[in-house]
């Protein structure tokens, strides 16, 4: 193992991703605070652009208060479980290529994307022992709802991601990349679309954030968690919604591709850009649309998610034996496939109706 | 780079992670040595939150069966997915065959998601 190599990309992931979080969350304040035709925090420094410098001293410096009813021990290791997968998701992302040579701390694995599948629903068991830890009924209901979340959207999510495997060939990342001569959000239109709604449930952001419903909870699973503590809750929920855009950059937008090869060869800055634009999306959706019922939730999962990924598994498996190269034209046939195939089903089934316990 | 030195790196970055996390959470108790975090004891603070209600009984309890249902769900087709990823790694090599095998396969799981989805499982009342 070529130390100097692991200590690089060790440093580079430690500080590029709080960085990006820090980022991110005044992105995410200032974007919708115009959304919501506010002007946002705007105090701090230029554009309120020290606004999370302000909010990491006032987190830092905040009494630590850990409830006597709940369980002491759980509750200080769960921000960590939470916290690592969250990091661990960014080893196997490739981050450029210069003369054949993929640049990232693992970027070859072999298994990349099951790996990164498998990892990532790691932090719901934190997110279960901070709810477990603090004793709070309002956080164990959380907990639950996150749970049940979390795994009715892990089947399309890791159906759709089994799309790009199909086409790929491969699940390294690296492979993936290499072989979006077209990039897979335009060959596989559904699969994009199946794989960014599951990623948004599981990320836990509105219309699908339930488990921290305001209006209903709170604030959820951390409603007992205060100072740094908490810091690391919110850092690894944005650190993982990163994650998710980095992934989804790679798997669906070509990852440090440049578009048509035009623009400067520096694929990290391609990486961030689409990194970038996932996230802007994200902010928008969660700009626009309302939170969804915990009913209706479990029935969008199970009801349109999980057929119409299966259905997409199929097409692309005919498409990549008829035609192995998967020639570019196959775009037309796949994008009018999905456009019907989400229109006809749509009106197949009901989403809840009627009073719901909850 | 082979096989075992990947994985050797992830487990190893997974250590600094860790790390990383448990500096920043002993940090403010380090910053509490030095007076620059508070520290003012109080019964009712350390006390469960409740929205100011005092809490009624125990919150330690028996969880709503219908997450049970999807839990099983979920363990069903978790291993399909786990089936899956091999198959699609392998499916030029497999062929037509490969293909055949596999809808089988899902159509005979399908039988049983269509049962549950009859049988109202899927609804959430």
């Amino acid at each position: 193992m070529d130390w100097l190599h692991w200590l690089f990309y060790v440093g580079v992931i430690l500080g590029a991703v709080p960085v990006m979080v820090m980022a991110f969350i005044w992105l995410e304040r200032r974007g919708l605070g115009r959304l919501q035709l506010r002007p946002g925090p705007n105090r701090a420094g230029p554009f309120g652009i020290l606004q999370p410098v302000a909010d990491a001293i006032k987190v830092l410096t905040k009494e630590d208060i850990v409830p006597v009813a709940g369980d002491h021990w759980v509750h200080f290791v769960a921000p960590l479980v939470v916290f690592a997968p969250a990091m661990l998701v960014f080893t196997v992302i490739p981050f450029q290529e210069d003369g054949g040579l993929v640049r990232g701390l693992v970027p070859d694995l072999n298994i990349g994307i099951l790996y990164i599948v498998a990892v990532s629903s790691i932090s719901t068991i934190g997110v279960f022992m901070a709810a477990w830890g603090s004793n709070n009924k309002y956080s164990l209901i959380s907990a639950f709802r996150s749970m049940a979340q979390v795994v009715s959207y892990e089947i399309p999510l890791a159906l759709a991601i089994l799309g790009v495997v199909l086409a790929a060939g491969t699940m390294s990342l690296t492979g993936i990349v290499q072989a979006q001569a077209v990039p897979f959000i335009v060959m596989q239109p559904l699969g994009f679309i199946i794989f960014f709604i599951a990623a948004t449930a599981e990320l836990n952001r509105t219309p699908f954030d339930l488990m921290e419903a305001e209006s209903e909870m709170v604030a959820g699973y951390h409603i007992e968690y205060s100072g740094m503590k908490f810091a690391l809750f919110y850092l690894a929920e944005y650190a993982y919604t990163v994650g998710i855009s980095a992934i989804a950059a790679t798997l669906f937008l070509g990852g440090w591709k440049a578009p048509w090869g035009v623009g400067p060869q520096v694929g990290v800055l391609w990486l961030v850009v689409k990194i970038l634009l996932v996230f802007m999306v994200i902010l928008w959706i969660r700009g626009t649309f309302p939170r969804v019922r915990v009913d209706q939730l479990m029935g969008f999962a199970w009801k349109f998610l999980f057929p119409l990924s299966l259905i997409n598994i199929f097409i692309i498996a005919a498409e990549s034996l008829a035609w192995p190269g998967l020639p570019w034209w196959l775009l037309f046939p796949n994008t009018a496939i999905a456009l019907v195939l989400v229109v006809v089903w749509s009106g197949l089934f009901r989403l809840g109706g009627g009073r719901v316990q909850v | 780079m082979d096989y075992w030195a990947g994985y050797g790196s992830i487990a190893l970055f997974l250590l600094v992670a860790l790390i990383f996390g448990l500096i920043t959470i002993i940090l403010p108790k380090v910053l509490k040595l030095l007076g620059l975090v508070v520290r003012k004891p109080n019964a009712v603070k350390y006390t469960t939150y409740e929205c100011g209600m005092e809490t009624i009984g125990p919150s330690w309890v028996q969880f709503n069966f219908r997450y049970y249902i999807f839990a099983l769900l979920f363990l069903v087709f978790d291993v399909l997915v786990v089936f899956l990823y091999p198959w699609a790694v392998s499916l030029r090599g497999g062929g037509w065959a490969a293909f055949t095998a596999m809808a089988v396969f899902i159509a005979v799981l399908l039988t049983g998601f269509l049962y549950a989805w009859k049988k109202g499982a899927l609804e959430w009342r």
